[in-house]
C-alpha cells in the first residue's frame, strides 16, 4: 500500500508539472462544454429576416407584429418587390424572406386560405430547416387564434409533442456527447501516452526490474487518471446542470456507477493501445484515429446511428461510446433505472473484460 | 581466499523464432568482482543481461543470480539486484529528492531509511544545493552518478550497469569508475556492459560475446597476453575478425 501511494504521488507530479497534460485534462472539458453550449447550437436566436408584404392589410400587419415580438426573428428590412430578394440574400444580411401574397386578407376571408411564402437562404441547410419550422409554428399559432374567433374552421391539425426535450434543446444532446468524448480522451489517450512515455524514456525497464509486479505498475499508472476522469465527469455534469439547465432525472449513484464503468472501459483500451505502441506519438495517433474519430462520428453523438447505412450501423456496435451515450441519455433525460439499461451495461462490462484480457496477453508476449 | 559465486550461468540460450540471440553461454561471476560484459551491437549481450535481471525468460539453460533461479524465483532475483539502464532511468520532471523517494519506495524502504539515504547520498555527491532541483536541469554527468547511486539505494548484492557511460566526457567517466571501484570494495558485485574498450581494462574480468556466444573470458591482462596484443581494443578486433 505504501508503495502504491508512492507510485501514485509520482504520477501526480508528472501530471501537475506538465502544462499540456493539465490543459487537456482540465482546460478541454470546460472549453468544449462552453463551445458546444454557446457557439455550436441548433437553436436560432435573433435571425435577421426581410419581409415582402404585397398586401399590407390588417392581417399581415398582425402576423408581422407577432413575428417581430418573437425572440427568434429580427426584421432587418422591408422590401417592396421580388427583384430585391436575390440582392438581400447576396448581401448576406438576412437569412430568410417572408412573402405575403397580394390580397392576403381577401383570400383569407373568402377562400379561407391565404399564402405566405418562406424563402430561406439555404447555404446552411440545417439552419434553413429550423427557420422554416419556426416560421411555420408562428403561423400555425396565428391560424389557431383566428379559428377560435370565427368558429368556422374544420382544419385538422397535427400536434407534435417532443416528450423528453420539449424545446429541442441541443444541450440535451451535447452534454452526454462531450462527457463521452472527454472521458474517452482523458482515460484512453492520456493513459496510453503516459505508459508509453515510460517505455520511451527507459524508466519502464527500471520499473520492471524492480520488485513491483507488472500489474502493480499498470494500476499505479492508471489510478490517477480514474480520479481525474471522475472529477472531469463531475465538472461537465455540473456545468451542464447549472449553466445550461441540463436535467438530471435519474439516480445519481447509477449515474456514478455507469460513468466509472465507462472510464474503466476507456482505461483498458488505453492500456491495450500502450501495449502495441512503443512511442508516445504512435500512442497518440492510435488514440486519435482509432478512438476519437469513431467516438465523434459513429457513436450517435453528432449523426444519428439509425440513419446510417447498414454497414456503419453494424460497426457502430463495437464502439463503447455508443453504448455509454445511450446509457447516460437514458439516465439523465428519462430517469432510467438499471432495469432499462442492463443490456447496454453488460455490453460495456463485456468489452472491458475483453480489452483487459487482450492487454494481459499482449503484455506477457512482450515480456517473453 | 575462496571465491564466492554470485552469478552462475549454465548453457543459457534465448531464441526468437529461428534466430538464436544467445547460444548456450556459461560463465560465473564472483562476489565483489567487476565483471565486464562486452560485445558489439547485436552480439546478444543485452538479451543475455535481460535474462539475468528477470525481464526476459530463457528458452533453455540455467542461471542463478544471488543464489536464486531467474526462471522460477524472479521476485527474489529482482530484490537482490540493482539496475541502471543506458537511458539513466530517472524522471526528469521530478526533483532529486522526489526521485530518490520514489525509487526507495518501490524497493520497500521505510520513510526513515529513505530520509537517511537521501542525506547520505546527497552529501556524497555534493548535491546539497540541488536537492530540490528537477533532475532534467542537471548535467548528464550528474544524472549518471545520481542514477548509479539510486540503483544502489536498497543495497543490492549485484548491480547491473547497461552501458552506463554513453555520451559522457572522459573526466566524468573517470569519476564514475572511481564510484564503481568504491562500491566493489564494499563487496557489491558489478556487472557492466560497455562499448568502450578502455573501460574494459578497468574490469577484473571480461567476457566478450560474438554472435550469441562467449568467445573469450579472462582478466584483461591474460587476454592481451593470449592474443599477443597491447590493448583490449585489439583483442576485441581480433576476435570479431576471426568470426567474419
Amino acid at each position: 500500500m505504501k508503495r502504491f501511494i508512492g507510485f501514485v504521488t509520482k504520477e501526480f507530479y508528472h501530471i501537475f508539472r506538465d502544462k499540456r497534460t493539465m490543459f487537456i485534462l482540465f482546460g478541454m472539458p470546460i472549453a468544449q462544454i462552453m463551445l458546444f453550449g454557446f457557439a455550436i447550437t441548433n437553436e436560432i436566436n435573433n435571425v435577421n429576416i426581410a419581409i415582402l408584404d404585397k398586401s399590407k392589410d390588417d392581417e399581415t400587419h398582425k402576423i408581422i407584429k407577432k413575428i417581430r415580438a418573437s425572440e427568434y426573428f429580427n426584421i432587418e428590412q422591408d422590401i417592396v418587390n421580388e427583384n430585391q430578394i436575390e440582392s438581400v440574400f447576396q448581401k448576406g444580411k438576412v437569412k430568410a424572406v417572408l412573402v405575403f401574397e397580394t390580397d392576403f386578407i381577401k383570400n383569407l376571408q373568402t377562400l379561407k386560405q391565404a399564402k405566405v411564402q418562406v424563402i430561406t437562404d439555404a447555404t446552411d441547410p440545417n439552419m434553413a430547416n429550423t427557420i422554416a419550422n419556426y416560421v411555420n409554428s408562428i403561423l400555425l399559432n396565428y391560424t389557431q387564434e383566428i379559428n377560435k374567433n370565427s368558429k368556422a374552421s374544420h382544419l385538422i391539425q397535427t400536434q407534435t409533442q417532443l416528450y423528453y426535450n420539449p424545446e429541442l434543446k441541443s444541450v440535451f444532446n451535447f452534454v452526454p456527447g462531450v462527457m463521452t468524448i472527454i472521458l474517452m480522451l482523458v482515460s484512453a489517450m492520456m493513459t496510453s501516452i503516459s505508459i508509453t512515455r515510460e517505455k520511451e524514456l527507459g524508466t519502464m525497464e527500471v520499473l520492471l526490474v524492480s520488485p513491483l509486479k507488472p500489474f502493480q505498475v499498470i494500476i499505479g499508472k492508471v489510478f490517477p487518471y480514474i480520479l481525474l476522469s471522475i472529477i472531469n465527469a463531475t465538472i461537465i455534469l455540473l456545468l451542464g446542470f447549472f449553466v445550461f439547465g441540463m436535467p438530471i432525472e435519474g439516480n445519481l449513484f447509477l449515474l456514478a456507477f455507469e460513468s466509472v464503468l465507462f472510464i474503466t472501459t476507456a482505461l483498458s483500451l488505453g492500456i491495450l493501445i500502450s501495449t502495441v505502441s512503443n512511442s508516445q506519438q504512435t500512442a497518440m495517433m492510435l488514440s486519435l484515429m482509432g478512438l476519437m474519430l469513431p467516438v465523434i462520428l459513429l457513436s450517435g453523438f453528432i449523426f444519428p446511428v439509425s440513419s446510417m447505412p447498414m454497414a456503419l450501423q453494424i460497426i457502430s456496435n463495437i464502439i463503447p461510446a455508443k453504448w455509454f451515450i445511450i446509457i447516460i441519455k437514458a439516465i439523465l433525460l428519462k430517469g432510467a433505472t438499471i432495469n432499462v439499461i442492463w443490456k447496454e451495461t453488460l455490453i460495456l462490462v463485456g468489452m472491458t473484460v475483453f480489452f483487459i484480457v487482450v492487454s494481459i496477453k499482449k503484455y506477457k508476449i512482450r515480456l517473453e | 581466499m575462496t571465491k564466492e559465486k554470485i552469478i552462475a550461468v549454465q548453457n543459457l540460450s534465448k531464441q526468437f523464432g529461428n534466430f538464436i540471440a544467445v547460444n548456450s553461454i556459461s560463465f560465473e561471476v564472483y562476489k565483489g568482482e567487476i565483471f565486464g560484459f562486452l560485445g558489439a551491437n547485436g552480439a546478444g549481450k543485452t538479451t543475455a543481461m535481460k535474462m539475468l535481471i528477470g525481464i526476459s525468460k530463457p528458452t533453455s539453460g540455467e542461471a542463478l543470480v544471488a543464489g536464486f533461479d531467474v526462471k522460477t524465483n524472479t521476485e527474489m532475483v529482482k530484490r537482490s539486484i540493482g539496475y541502471m539502464s543506458q537511458k539513466f532511468s530517472m524522471y526528469d520532471d521530478l526533483t532529486i529528492k522526489e526521485n530518490i523517494t520514489f525509487f526507495g519506495g518501490i524497493y520497500g524502504l521505510s520513510r526513515n531509511q529513505i530520509k537517511e539515504k537521501t542525506e547520505k547520498l546527497v552529501s556524497q555527491l555534493e548535491l546539497e544545493d540541488a536537492v530540490d532541483k528537477l533532475v532534467g536541469s542537471l548535467p548528464l554527468g550528474w544524472k549518471q552518478k545520481l542514477s548509479f547511486s539510486v540503483a544502489l539505494l536498497h543495497e543490492p548484492k549485484i548491480v547491473f550497469l547497461d552501458e552506463p557511460t554513453g555520451g559522457v566526457d572522459p573526466i566524468t567517466r573517470r569519476q564514475f569508475w572511481e564510484m564503481i571501484y568504491a562500491e566493489a570494495d564494499k563487496g557489491t558485485t558489478i556487472f557492466v556492459t560497455t562499448h568502450y574498450m578502455d573501460e574494459a581494462e578497468y574490469c577484473d574480468r571480461v567476457s566478450i560475446m560474438v554472435e550469441g556466444s562467449i568467445e573469450a573470458l579472462d582478466t584483461p591482462k591474460n587476454l592481451k597476453k593470449k592474443y599477443n596484443v597491447a590493448s583490449m581494443n585489439d583483442v576485441f578486433l581480433k576476435l570479431a575478425r576471426n568470426v567474419e
